[in-house]
């Protein structure tokens, strides 16, 4: 009984959107299905589309790079946050409340304001780095440079959330496990290999999963600084379904590219739930 | 522990919120039951576009004696509230469509030809009514288009002597004269979208390219003419990431002395105090004629199963392409009528809009040859012009490669 508003509502936002989008993956269905109603069957055509469009493969591996890169410096620096805030000092709650502005702005507000930074003749980044007497780099324009760009943006959006919830997960590890080890010798990194990593792992996995699955299907932050460009070099498998769907008005071949977006996050969901399990057990 | 959980819900439900709130949308008020209310959908959102059209929609709606329910959306959104209107069979009335999607629309049966209604049809720019026909049927009717234009700023020409190019060669090196510190001598929008597309079309048309033949010799040349822009430094690097949005600030801002832009930049430029000009876009050789796009919107009929209100559709839609209308939407938008034998009469009262006027008459719409086609061939262009603009082939390989993508 109680479960029934909760299993309509995942029904309805979830089983429907999922179920439609699978659907429509093996359909021709373009601007003409909308009038008509007619969606043509078209077996694994679409897909065929996908695989064998020019742009697949490199869309995969960059979408990978962006997913490793964002997710690797978010955890690094959120987790290096969250420690540092450990500590007790002033002002650490209006800083820590501070840290939270990156998550607050509209993404597409964030990424309009780092395009002006990331400038390469007026952006005040290379100006910094000339007048220390490096040079200009090409962030947005240049092909080799513009995916570590968009990654390095990624990062600084998705710091607040790994500071919050691994600071969170800090606050349950307790001050009784530093002592004992302070006692035997262990401090500084010591204690942080020993005593911080291990106890805080269940949220370290959260921090992961959700990560990897959110960030696989980033679009906005592309779209605002590069819009995919320069020369495809920011392609990722959510911007080609993007794309797909609302600038070409190719539907099916949208719905085929978000399917396996879908399914390769379907393969960290997994793992996430195997993990969980295994900390029941335990 | 219980932190950790909490934390966790409220987590998962951030991440469902989106969803929810997205399955929310759409809908959409359905075309209104009353006789005599028209409903129009459009997509002039912003001001002073916003009022300037709602005082000609009333003057028509007073005219056709009806009354009107308007709704304006984003330029991005309207093609998908159009369509998710058309599955809901909630058409408006009357609708506004880009020119260069009409075709796309018309082709899905979701509009009427306006031969239905006897619209008259004849004395419009030839390359607008190419725009609206589809099958051999117009579909719509734009009251004034746009196109581009070469801006420049007249103080740093005067400064430097110069007289504003002709022709590529003259382009070339009046830039190059043009650049010095943090100003460049031009700036266009090279952007991975169709309207990178867009700004491209003068000079491959005006070289005899074509879109039929994307990798042809003329193409080629036509964008190596970008590349030398660019690899000059005469216009920054940053050409493929700005919009013509984009363009229009680098240009008020001194950071550029020419650009490639539209005549609804002219109210902005106004507002500065930059004291600008405007030719044609110039020419590969002399002699050739200089071919723009054509930008602007027309207005049609969609099916919506009600023949008496869509007859009083279509004649709304004929009053806003009528003499009247046409000349005040021209001056007060910075546009040009598509009637032509009313353009010495416009050039006469806004002499701003002269190489606007004149280039209108030869420009041609992006749709006429392709139709529905159309946006493939756009895309491929865009992405010829990234791979050139960043080295990654050269002008000649570069269509070849974007038409593999």
């Amino acid at each position: 009984m109680f479960l029934a508003p909760a299993a309509l509502y995942i029904l309805l936002f979830f089983g429907y959107p999922v179920v439609k989008n699978l659907v429509m993956s093996f359909q021709e269905y373009t601007t003409k299905t909308f009038f008509t109603g007619e969606a043509p069957w078209v077996g694994l055509a679409n897909y065929l589309t996908v695989v064998n469009s020019g742009l697949f493969w490199p869309a995969m591996l960059n979408t990978a790079l962006f997913t490793v890169g964002s997710i690797a410096g978010q955890f690094v620096i959120g987790l290096a946050l969250a420690v540092f805030f450990r500590r007790k000092f002033p002002l650490s709650g209006f800083l820590r409340a501070m840290l939270l502005l990156p998550w607050l702005l509209p993404l597409i507000v964030a990424s309009a304001t780092w395009r002006s930074i990331l400038d390469q003749d007026s952006g005040i980044l290379n100006e910094f780095l000339t007048s220390v007497g490096l040079s200009a780099v090409p962030w947005l324009n240049s092909p080799d440079v513009a995916l570590i760009a968009v990654i390095l943006v990624n990062i600084w959006i998705g710091i607040p959330f790994n500071v919050t919830i691994l600071y969170g997960g800090l606050q349950d590890i307790p001050e009784e496990l530093y002592e004992a080890a302070s006692l035997d010798g262990a401090t500084g990194w010591k204690s942080f290999w020993h005593i911080t990593l291990p106890n805080l792992r269940p949220v370290i996995n959260v921090v992961l999963v959700l990560g990897v699955v959110y960030t696989l299907k980033v679009i906005d932050i592309i779209l605002g600084l590069t819009n995919g460009g320069p020369a495809n070099a920011t392609q990722t498998i959510a911007i080609r379904s993007y794309q797909s769907s609302f600038v070409d008005f190719e539907f099916g071949v949208g719905a085929a590219f978000s399917n396996i977006l879908i399914l390769i996050s379907l393969v960290f969901a997994i793992f996430y739930l195997r993990g969980n399990r295994k900390q029941v057990d335990e | 522990m219980r932190t950790r959980k909490t934390l966790i819900t409220l987590v998962a439900g951030a991440a469902v919120l989106p969803l929810a709130l997205a399955g929310c949308g759409g809908g959409g008020s359905a075309s209104s039951g009353d006789p005599d209310t028209l409903t129009i959908l459009d997509y002039y959102n912003n001001e002073p576009d916003k009022t300037l059209v709602q005082d000609l929609l009333d003057q028509c709606a007073a005219d056709v004696d009806v009354t009107i329910e308007r709704e304006s959306v984003p330029g991005k959104d309207l093609i998908q509230k159009v369509l998710q209107r058309s599955s809901s069979k909630t058409l408006p009335d009357v609708l506004m469509l880009d020119n260069p999607d009409v075709q796309e629309i018309a082709a899905t049966g979701g509009l009427a030809p306006l031969s239905d209604f006897d619209v008259d049809t004849s004395g419009f720019a030839q390359g607008i009514l190419d725009a609206a026909t589809y099958d051999g049927e117009v579909y719509g009717l734009a009251p004034v288009v746009n196109t581009l234009g070469l801006f420049y700023n007249v103080d740093l020409f005067e400064q430097a002597g110069l007289e504003p190019p002709t022709t590529w060669d003259e382009l070339k090196s009046t830039a190059k004269t043009l650049t010095s510190g943090d100003q460049y001598g031009i700036a266009f929008s090279a952007i991975a979208t169709y309207e990178g597309s867009w700004q491209f079309l003068p000079f491959m048309w005006t070289n005899g390219g074509d879109e039929t033949d994307l990798q042809s010799p003329e193409n080629a040349e036509a964008l190596q003419l970008w590349v030398d822009l660019v690899g000059s430094g005469s216009a920054s690097e940053s050409v493929i990431n700005w919009s013509q949005g984009d363009v229009k600030d680098q240009f008020v801002a001194g950071k550029a002395a020419m650009m490639v832009n539209g005549p609804w930049n002219i109210p902005a430029l106004n507002e500065t105090d930059v004291n600008w000009a405007s030719v044609q876009v110039p020419v590969n050789k002399p002699g050739q004629t200089p071919v723009a796009p054509l930008g602007g919107e027309v207005w049609t009929v969609p099916q919506t199963g009600d023949k008496a209100k869509q007859a009083k559709a279509a004649e709304f839609v004929e009053c806003m392409a009528g003499d009247d209308i046409e000349l005040s939407a021209a001056e007060s938008r910075f546009t040009v009528p598509t009637r032509t034998d009313l353009i010495p009469e416009y050039v006469e009262k806004v002499p701003s809009m002269e190489a606007f006027a004149e280039q209108v008459v030869n420009a041609r719409s992006r749709t006429g040859q392709l139709g529905e086609e159309w946006p493939e061939q756009a895309t491929v262009i865009y992405n010829a012009i990234q791979l050139a603009l960043t080295g990654k082939a050269t002008p000649d390989e570069a269509f070849e490669q974007a038409a593999q993508g």
